[in-house]
């Protein structure tokens, strides 16, 4: 009989104006989100959407929910990039992690109602990063390609970072991460190395055209007539080239059939498998709402949040009486034992980084994945702070980040400032899957502190001139420094620039930590076996 | 005394004989056919000769084979159940040749009264009210409607109905043909057709040492076919009076041809009181059940001690209360009574008190010759169990019985169950208003129609929907413990189509879906859906079956059971029906061939004639057109499904 283990409790008030406060702000947060997530959904709108329809063709959701096994969970990626840019929202592609013949998979289905499903250089960002999970997690790869290629005009952003697009496939296909390609419609000149470079290729009788040039720019090459069935149908391809492995009588079939393909893999996940008795948390993950205060300044407990999502509310504290501004300790989210991290009073202190630093070696020594849960306001800062040796112990936490081999998975739950935002696995730190609640910012620091701090700097050089510094123009230009940085610090402003994998309802943290989990396990869980030097 | 018993027979006869035997401590022998190898009555035996064939010819009629199996088992004695050769006198008289006992009425008695036109005769000069025989050669037009019946029949096989002398013939050729394929005899003879008639029949129970018994009398007029589906006793429609009349009049038939054992004296009681002979059952029927609970006894266990010579008591039991029968069938009553074959996969009736015997006080029996799993086939009757409920009166048995019924799993088949829950609840059959052209005189349609209305397929259908959708969700490899569906970006609702019949039910829903309050497992892998329907919460069972046909999913609720089969998300592209193809309907054997390749054809017309469970089907064309390929001979064996003829429709008129 193994001890008990250490159970949280709550003290939140769930009646108390705060907490009501605190949640009406986060559901009006949602709101916002689930309308620029509709506008994905969206896609091209109506006017495309009816065109596409009325071709006898699925929408891209609509090709995955047949793709999937029925009623299991979706994870779309990614779903915000390209907000705040001049392309749609969602840039015209879909990607997630999706369940296929009891397989997890990473899904990528072009839009074709968004400009034809043309890449721009968000598209681009969406499905390398898309790749790059496959390839971390060891993820069989289906793409559902309808694309009309490279969005024209901005082919200079595009053309030769998208080498990588095809590199990659060829480099899952070499790490053994089998890759499927289904044909949807025109896969032309880069687009036809898609199917090219796949271990799998299933096109559709008389939909599926795919070739290196299409019949003008033949014509045009080498003054060549040729119709397009010749040059690229799926018959051509299924009975001459060689190049379709399946044809399939329509789309439904091409997804049967891309489910065939999956069924055979035999497929093996290589990292353990989940306990297989999972309880829920005994606190209501609902509450999530009510538990972050809607002034970032005011810290929060995170037990809170981590008694809302990891099994049993159960949790074992490691150090809980040192460095107390970072909470560390071990649960299991979904039957996935995990090592938690989550900064408790925004503050890094040396203690604290101490204390990360050997939760982390031990994490890697157990082969346990870490899970960051940020609201950092950054290292501390002062002198005697820096004598103390601030930047030693944050440079060994970094450290100790930078070579953990174990899977990382972040959750931004508030602030993200500074530093802290590098200790606690930011995206530059590469954690396998990094995920945003809408509530949370992100920047080098507070944009009153950053305003604030160039306020000084413009100050002292006025001075250095002998100029007259005028307290109007200065608040004017802190006035606009602080709301421009307040506006790129925002959940879907970083989400739309992929510095995250999405921007996700607090209450389904459980549900997405839980599916990337079994994502990660797809491949092997191993710790680091050496670190760099550790600056003592 | 007998100590090891052959049951010539199957299904829940065999099984109603061996319930007995056990408790006697007499031993049993079991013979099956190929198709019955794995039968429940098989495995209950000691001991089971198999006997090489399928149809009934080959192995149940085959007296000389069962003859032999009886002495090859070391049995000393024989019980032929009902049907087959339960009535055939050379049967009888080659078991008592063989030195084995004959649990039955001695050879002689059998033949004057397996010979119905000179049974008649003998009971008429007895004295027993009889109906006047038609000679089917000189029938005039004031005669009809009237009855052609087999000779050696039972069981309303061979019997026909002729209303117009124009079909004479025809009926007389056909009922001939279906009596030689039950019976080996393809004597028929006919009679006036009384209708408004009840069907009433005593049961009589005879020693050797010339006491006879009439255990009151069986109300049996719910008939399709006339074939007996619901039986009851007492008879609603009987008075002491006339319960007193009729019970002398049965014992009188039996001292009459010196009857011994259990046997059964059928009469018309008209609507005035007036009664006929039918004819005698001389062996046990299908419906003794209902006596044997009403009277508390067994009337398999005195068949034997009567054939061990015991004596009875001067005087039968006293009867008490009221029990009613009803035979579940497989077959389609709204599609002209369609022999219904394939896999039973569930057959469970709740609150079953007793088996094949007669419940401690009021309560519910059940006679099953059929399991779970059990392939219902085409070579014998399509009864699958007999449900009898006994209560202190009628409306109390009726009630009883009809919730049994509606709230039994009856998992993969088409059946009458809903058709004779229908009528339990009948006002009508509440009041006592039956006579043999019940189903004749009320909208059938109205009597087959399903428990479950629109609303409760509906409901049903969302039932099955979640259900399957958690089945699924719970057998997932990978990501079982995430909510069921879970989308972070919701695009549109989960899709699930069923059939039934020939309706499609498009459901729709998302998760978590509103209105559901629970998904639970339940017993034998069945999911419990509750479901809130505007306040109301109604628990749902859902079964499903991976099947040939597809996936099936059974859903069962106070609502009414309502079937479905699963569209398959993905159609099989290979899977192309031939054009103009008329493909087999049920499993048979093709009897004849009525048109040949080339031939022209209007729609409707016949193509080719299937005998299934011993009923032929004529298959008709769906349209006009020219015959392109026969691909059946007259013999052949068919399953369902398979092409039996190609036609090439008719261009349309441009």
């Amino acid at each position: 009989m193994t001890a008990a283990p250490q159970a949280l409790r709550s003290t939140v008030d769930t009646r108390s104006d705060d907490y009501r406060r605190n949640r009406d702000t986060l559901l009006a947060k949602l709101a916002e989100l689930d309308t620029e997530q509709a506008r994905a959904v969206a896609g091209g709108g109506a006017k495309y959407t009816d065109r596409h329809r009325a071709r006898g063709k699925l929408l891209a959701r609509e090709r995955i929910e047949l793709l999937l096994d029925e009623d299991s969970p979706f994870l779309e990626l990614s779903a915000l990039a390209a907000w705040g840019t001049d392309y749609q929202v969602g840039a015209s592609v879909v990607t997630g992690i999706g369940v296929i013949e009891g397989v997890e998979c990473l899904v990528v289905a072009n839009d074709p109602t968004v400009r034809g499903g043309a890449s721009n250089p968000w598209t681009l960002r969406k499905t390398l990063r898309a790749n790059d999970i496959a390839l971390a997690n060891r993820l069989p790869v289906v793409s559902l390609v309808e694309s009309g290629g490279a969005d024209l005009p901005s082919q200079s952003e595009i053309f030769i970072p998208g080498g990588r697009v095809f590199r990659d496939i060829t480099r899952l296909s070499a790490a053994g991460i089998p890759t499927i390609t289904a044909v949807f419609g025109n896969a032309t000149a880069g687009g036809a190395y898609v199917p090219g470079m796949s271990d799998y290729v299933i096109m559709i009788k008389d939909r599926s055209k795919v070739f290196l040039g299409g019949p003008p720019l033949v014509k045009m090459a080498t003054g060549e007539e040729a119709e397009d069935e010749a040059l690229g149908g799926a018959e051509m391809h299924g009975t001459v080239s060689g190049l379709a492995d399946l044809v399939a009588e329509d789309e439904a079939d091409a997804l049967r059939l891309a489910r065939r393909v999956v069924a055979r893999l035999n497929w093996r996940k290589q990292g353990p498998p989940p306990r297989p008795e999972v309880r829920e948390p005994r606190l209501d993950p609902e509450e999530l709402l009510g538990l972050v205060p809607t002034d970032l300044r005011v810290p929060f407990d995170p037990r809170e949040v981590i008694a809302r999502i990891v099994d049993g509310s159960d949790f074992d504290e490691f150090k809980p009486r040192y460095g107390t501004s970072l909470v560390t300790g071990w649960a299991s989210v979904h039957g996935y034992p995990v090592g938690v991290l989550a900064n408790a009073r925004g503050v890094l202190f040396s203690e604290e980084a101490q204390k990360a630093t050997q939760f982390i070696q031990l994490a890697n020594a157990s082969d346990t994945p870490l899970l960051f849960l940020q609201n950092t306001t950054g290292y501390m800062v002062g002198a005697r702070y820096e004598q103390g040796g601030i930047i030693k112990h944050g440079a060994m936490m970094i450290n100790a980040v930078s070579n953990s081999k174990v899977p990382h998975l972040t959750v931004v739950l508030g602030a993200s400032y500074g530093a802290g935002n590098y200790g606690m696995c930011g995206r530059a730190y590469d954690p396998r899957f990094l995920f945003t609640w809408p509530n949370a910012k992100s920047a080098v620091m507070g944009p009153a502190q950053l305003a604030g701090v160039l306020s000084i700097v413009a100050r002292q050089a006025a001075a250095a001139k002998g100029q007259p510094y005028l307290d109007e123009h200065d608040a004017a230009m802190r006035e606009m420094v602080e709301s421009q940085i307040e506006a790129q610090s925002l959940a879907q402003f970083l989400s739309g620039r992929l510095y995250d994998d999405g921007v996700i309802d607090p209450r389904d943290t459980r549900t997405v930590l839980g599916l990337c989990l079994s994502a990660i396990h797809s491949g092997p869980v191993k710790g680091a076996d050496g670190y760099g030097i550790f600056r003592m | 005394m007998i100590s090891r018993l052959l049951v010539a027979n199957r299904g829940e006869i065999a099984r109603r004989v061996i319930r007995t035997c056990r408790a006697l401590g007499v031993g049993t022998v079991a013979v099956c056919s190929d198709p019955d190898a794995a039968a429940t009555f098989v495995a209950e035996a000691d001991t089971v000769v198999p006997l090489p064939g399928a149809t009934p010819a080959e192995t149940y009629l085959r007296g000389d084979a069962l003859v032999a199996a009886a002495l090859a088992a070391g049995a000393d004695a024989v019980h032929p159940g009902y049907g087959f050769l339960s009535e055939n006198a050379s049967f009888a008289r080659a078991v008592l040749a063989a030195g084995l006992t004959w649990v039955g009425p001695d050879p002689d008695c059998i033949e004057v009264m397996g010979a119905k036109v000179a049974a008649k005769k003998r009971m008429a000069s007895a004295g027993v009210p009889v109906l006047p025989e038609l000679d089917p050669e000189s029938v005039m037009d004031g005669q009809l409607p009237l009855l052609v019946k087999a000779s050696a029949g039972g069981g309303g096989r061979g019997m026909r109905v002729v209303r117009s002398l124009a079909e004479l013939p025809e009926q007389v050729a056909a009922a001939r043909r279906e009596a030689e394929s039950a019976f080996g005899d393809g004597t028929v003879f006919c009679e006036p057709l009384l209708e408004g008639a009840r069907h009433i029949e005593v049961q009589v129970l005879a020693d050797r040492h010339g006491t006879v018994w009439a255990l009151g009398e069986r109300e049996c007029s719910i008939q399709r076919r006339h074939q007996k589906i619901i039986e009851e006793t007492p008879s609603p429609g009987v008075d002491q009076d006339t319960r007193d009349r009729l019970c002398a009049a049965a014992v009188a038939a039996a001292r009459a041809i010196g009857y011994v054992g259990a046997g059964t004296v059928e009469f018309l009681l008209s609507a005035t009181g007036e009664f006929h002979f039918l004819e005698v059952n001389t062996r046990l029927q299908v419906e003794h059940p209902v006596t044997e609970c009403v009277f508390g006894l067994d009337l398999v266990a005195w068949q034997l001690a009567v054939a061990e010579g015991a004596r009875l008591p001067a005087d039968p039991p006293t009867p008490s209360g009221h029990a009613i029968e009803v035979r579940l069938y497989a077959e389609d009553p709204a599609l002209d009574w369609r022999p219904a074959s394939g896999r039973l996969l569930r057959f469970a009736v709740p609150g079953v008190d007793a088996e094949f015997a007669v419940p401690p006080g009021h309560g519910l029996r059940l006679d099953s010759g059929v399991r779970d799993g059990d392939e219902i086939g085409v070579h014998y009757d399509p009864m699958l169990a007999k449900l009898i409920a006994w209560g202190p009166d009628r409306a109390s048995a009726a009630r009883r019985l009809a919730a049994a019924l509606a709230g039994t799993r009856l998992h993969g088949l088409v059946t009458n169950r809903e058709l004779l829950v229908t009528v339990l609840r009948h006002r009508d059959f509440l009041a006592g208003d039956t006579a043999t052209d019940f189903l004749d005189t009320h909208d059938l349609a109205a009597l087959a129609a399903p428990l479950a209305d629109a609303d409760a397929v509906r409901h049903s259908a969302m039932a099955a929907a979640l259900a399957e959708a958690h089945r699924r969700h719970r057998d997932r490899p990978v990501l079982a413990g995430l909510p069921i569906g879970w989308r972070n970006l919701v695009s549109q609702p989960n899709r699930t189509s069923f059939t039934r019949d020939e309706d499609t039910i498009d459901v729709e829903y998302r998760h978590p879906a509103p209105g559901l309050v629970s998904v639970t497992d339940g017993p034998d892998g069945d999911l419990h859906v509750v479901l809130d329907l505007s306040g109301v919460r109604q628990r749902f069972a859902v079964a499903g079956y991976d099947t040939d046909r597809g996936r099936v999913v059974e859903v069962d609720s106070p609502l009414g059971p309502v079937a479905l089969l699963t569209v398959p998300r993905f159609p099989d592209p290979t899977e192309r029906t031939v054009q103009g193809a008329t493909v087999a309907p049920m499993p048979g054997t093709v009897v004849r061939v009525a048109v040949e390749a080339g031939q022209r054809v209007e729609a409707g017309a016949e193509l080719l004639v299937l005998e299934a469970m011993k009923m032929e089907h004529r298959v008709v064309t769906a349209c006009g057109g020219t015959v392109a390929e026969i691909r059946v001979v007259a013999g052949q064996q068919v399953d369902a499904g398979e092409v039996l003829a190609v036609l090439e429709p008719e261009e349309e008129q441009s």
